[in-house]
């Protein structure tokens, strides 16, 4: 039984997609299995962390066939988190596109490619092989270009050439470093790469691909110098794309940061860990600026997204249980406030016109004073307003960089804050106080009742995780401590995966203090 | 649309051949070089031709479903099978179950052979529809 709950977070969506295209015909029964299928997945996903923190990590071998031949699914505290809010990510885009997504964009198969994302995503949280990894991102590159091109409007398809160029790159750079890897060692389930590439007596080309990986996952994660992109396509595609992209995309990408630079290449940290932290750094205050710079909502969320990437990616950096505890909180954090605020985003600009060019935005608060309530949950979470889930991200990943000494990175983190609370101070001037420009072209009642209630319900359920979470952090807290304690000490996910003791592993920067959460 | 009577002809004498050829390929694949994906592509290959003699439509028409159902169904038959290990006696997802020389991986590759098959042909049809426009 728990063999499948490990599989199902790929199995359920796969098997969803599928029944959509055979339905191809008739929109209302993809919808309900669409919904059906992001519910199922909820219920896997929970089921599946429930097993995970009470009986251990969980292992498949695929087929039968044993570590390391097989293709093994793994799902430890990390993995099983990621799937939980991936899943529920889902269930709530999937929820706003049944009101949201218009005839042309469903007909072209909408619901059918959302659930081969979704697919993608878990298949890249759950699976213990390089390889399959890298099968995985295929998986949701693919769909992502169908998603990001469907509408075809002229602007979309100058997003999507930009995010095919950019992301082909990638892929081919995430190919050559596994290749290389699978050269130097013989093998690509990372449990059995943990205990290999330690042995490799040529280390330098273990750093050198290391560095392949921080480039490749790093154009997935949108970290600088590979961010470019993102601002540019994000704000193109329709409004439920463009929440699930924010949410769980680039996140994708840092996960797998995560779990490959805690568990493969952990020899050289100083320089690996350094370069990452240097990225971090900079991709923090990048982002912010220019989400400062941008005139329209949608594009600020855009370089918003980037720069918070910064922060997890700083926690890593860190690699001090503590750090990557930090570092899995404000992902939580991250994907679910990133995801409430485009879809945000999208109910403004239904408001104002089809437009979110700040020009164009103001008296939301005399239009909608219900979406305004709504809405600064997720801009209060962004600021780091306490006691919202944003406050506590920041506190842990503060605490994490002053016990370490690294106080340029904490200098940095907390300048990226202020600089956040500018620009929400600044989308609330213009959106909510500032008198509007022209009277609404669109009130939002002139949708039917049902509609309107499928657009709004995912923003509050979102509203309501980011709440309880900020009110009661304890039980996400130590949720994140077991992740950071599993991934510094990466004996127990070895030892799951080939049922083997490993040899001792080389430490992280600092790591073997096991010192409890606050 | 090519209007060639010696590509109709030939189309009519080929598409049988192919069909019969692609599904040998699926076949063969089985424990020699082949399998579902290049059967995939002759099968298209062969409606394709068909569509380039006699025209998008006549090739729907002879198809009788649409090339996306195809696809959808092919992935339910590539996915389905996986799990009949596990029904039987708990084995892993994707765990092969044989009867003889036939198991579910000849049932996986049945489903590759379809994805393909619809996957071409919808963009052939996709394609061809805005040419003849």
């Amino acid at each position: 039984m728990n063999a499948w709950l490990t599989a199902a977070p790929i199995l359920i969506p796969m098997l969803t997609a599928a029944l959509c295209m055979v339905a191809w015909k008739h929109p209302v029964v993809q919808r309900g299995l669409s919904l059906l299928g992001s519910i199922a997945l909820v219920a896997a996903g929970g089921a599946l962390l429930s097993i995970v923190l009470n009986q251990g990590i969980q292992v498949v071998q695929m087929g039968a066939w044993a570590a390391p031949f097989g293709i093994t699914l793994v799902a430890d505290p990390l993995s099983a988190l990621m799937v939980l809010i991936a899943a529920v990510m889902g269930f709530c885009v999937a929820l706003h596109a049944l009101g949201d997504i218009d005839p042309v964009r469903e007909k072209g198969g909408h619901h059918a490619v959302f659930q081969i994302l979704m697919t993608g995503v878990c298949g890249a949280f759950v699976t213990g092989d390089l390889f399959n990894l890298y099968v995985w991102f295929e998986v949701m590159l693919i769909s992502s270009f169908v998603l990001l091109s469907l509408g075809g409007l002229r602007e979309q398809i100058d997003a999507a050439i930009k995010y095919v160029a950019i992301n082909m790159v990638a892929t081919a750079c995430l190919l050559l470093a596994v290749a290389l890897l699978y050269g130097v060692t013989g093998t690509l389930n990372m449990a059995d790469l943990s205990i290999r590439v330690p042995e490799v007596p040529n280390q330098p080309v273990i750093s050198a691909i290391a560095v392949l990986f921080i480039i490749a996952f790093g154009m997935k994660a949108a970290l600088f110098p590979f961010f470019f992109w993102l601002p540019a396509t994000y704000h193109t595609p329709s409004v439920a794309v463009q929440a699930i992209f924010a949410g769980l995309l680039t996140k994708v990408g840092v996960y797998a940061l995560m779990r490959v630079f805690t568990l493969i290449f952990t020899g050289d940290s100083g320089w690996t860990h350094g370069i990452l932290m240097v990225m971090a750094g900079i991709t923090m205050i990048v982002g912010v600026l220019g989400s400062l710079a941008a005139r329209d909502l949608n594009r600020a969320w855009s370089w918003q997204v980037v720069a918070h990437i910064g922060s997890m990616v700083m926690g890593l950096a860190i690699a001090t249980p503590l750090a990557l505890a930090a570092a899995a909180f404000y992902m939580v954090h991250d994907i679910i406030v990133k995801t409430n605020l485009f879809l945000g985003a999208g109910l403004v600009r239904r408001l104002a016109g089809g437009s979110t060019d700040y020009a164009r935005l103001g008296g939301l608060f005399k239009t909608a004073p219900w979406l305004c309530l709504l809405l600064f949950v997720p801009l209060g979470s962004l600021a780091g307003f306490p006691p919202l889930s944003g406050f506590w991200g920041k506190l842990l990943l503060v605490r994490a960089g002053l016990e370490t000494e690294h106080y340029v990175m904490v200098g940095l983190l907390l300048v990226t804050g202020l600089l956040t609370i500018w620009l929400v101070g600044r989308v609330w001037a213009e959106m909510v106080w500032k008198a509007p420009a022209e009277p609404p072209a669109m009130a939002i009642s002139t949708l039917s009742f049902g509609r309107t209630y499928l657009l709004i319900l995912p923003l509050l359920l979102l509203s309501l995780i980011t709440v309880s979470i900020g009110l009661q952090p304890e039980r996400l807290l130590n949720l994140a401590g077991q992740v950071g304690h599993s991934l510094t000490d990466t004996s127990a996910y070895v030892q799951a995966v080939l049922g083997t003791t490993p040899s001792p592993q080389p430490t992280l920067l600092g790591a073997l203090e096991t010192e409890a959460m606050p | 649309m090519m209007d060639s009577l010696i590509l109709r002809t030939g189309v009519r004498l080929l598409l049988p051949l192919m069909l019969l050829f692609s599904i040998f390929i699926l076949w063969r694949g089985h424990n020699e070089p082949g399998g579902g994906f290049v059967g995939g592509l002759i099968c298209a290959v062969g409606f394709a031709l068909h569509a380039l003699a006699f025209g998008v439509r006549a090739m729907r028409l002879l198809l009788k479903v649409d090339p996306r159902t195809v696809l959808g169904a092919g992935l339910l038959v590539g996915i389905l099978p996986g799990f009949v290990g596990g029904l039987l006696s708990g084995a892993p997802y994707m765990t092969s179950q044989w009867l003889g020389a036939v198991g579910t991986p000849l049932l996986f590759d049945i489903g590759v052979y379809l994805v393909v098959v619809g996957a071409i042909l919808t963009m052939v049809e996709t394609l061809m529809e805005e040419g003849e426009d």
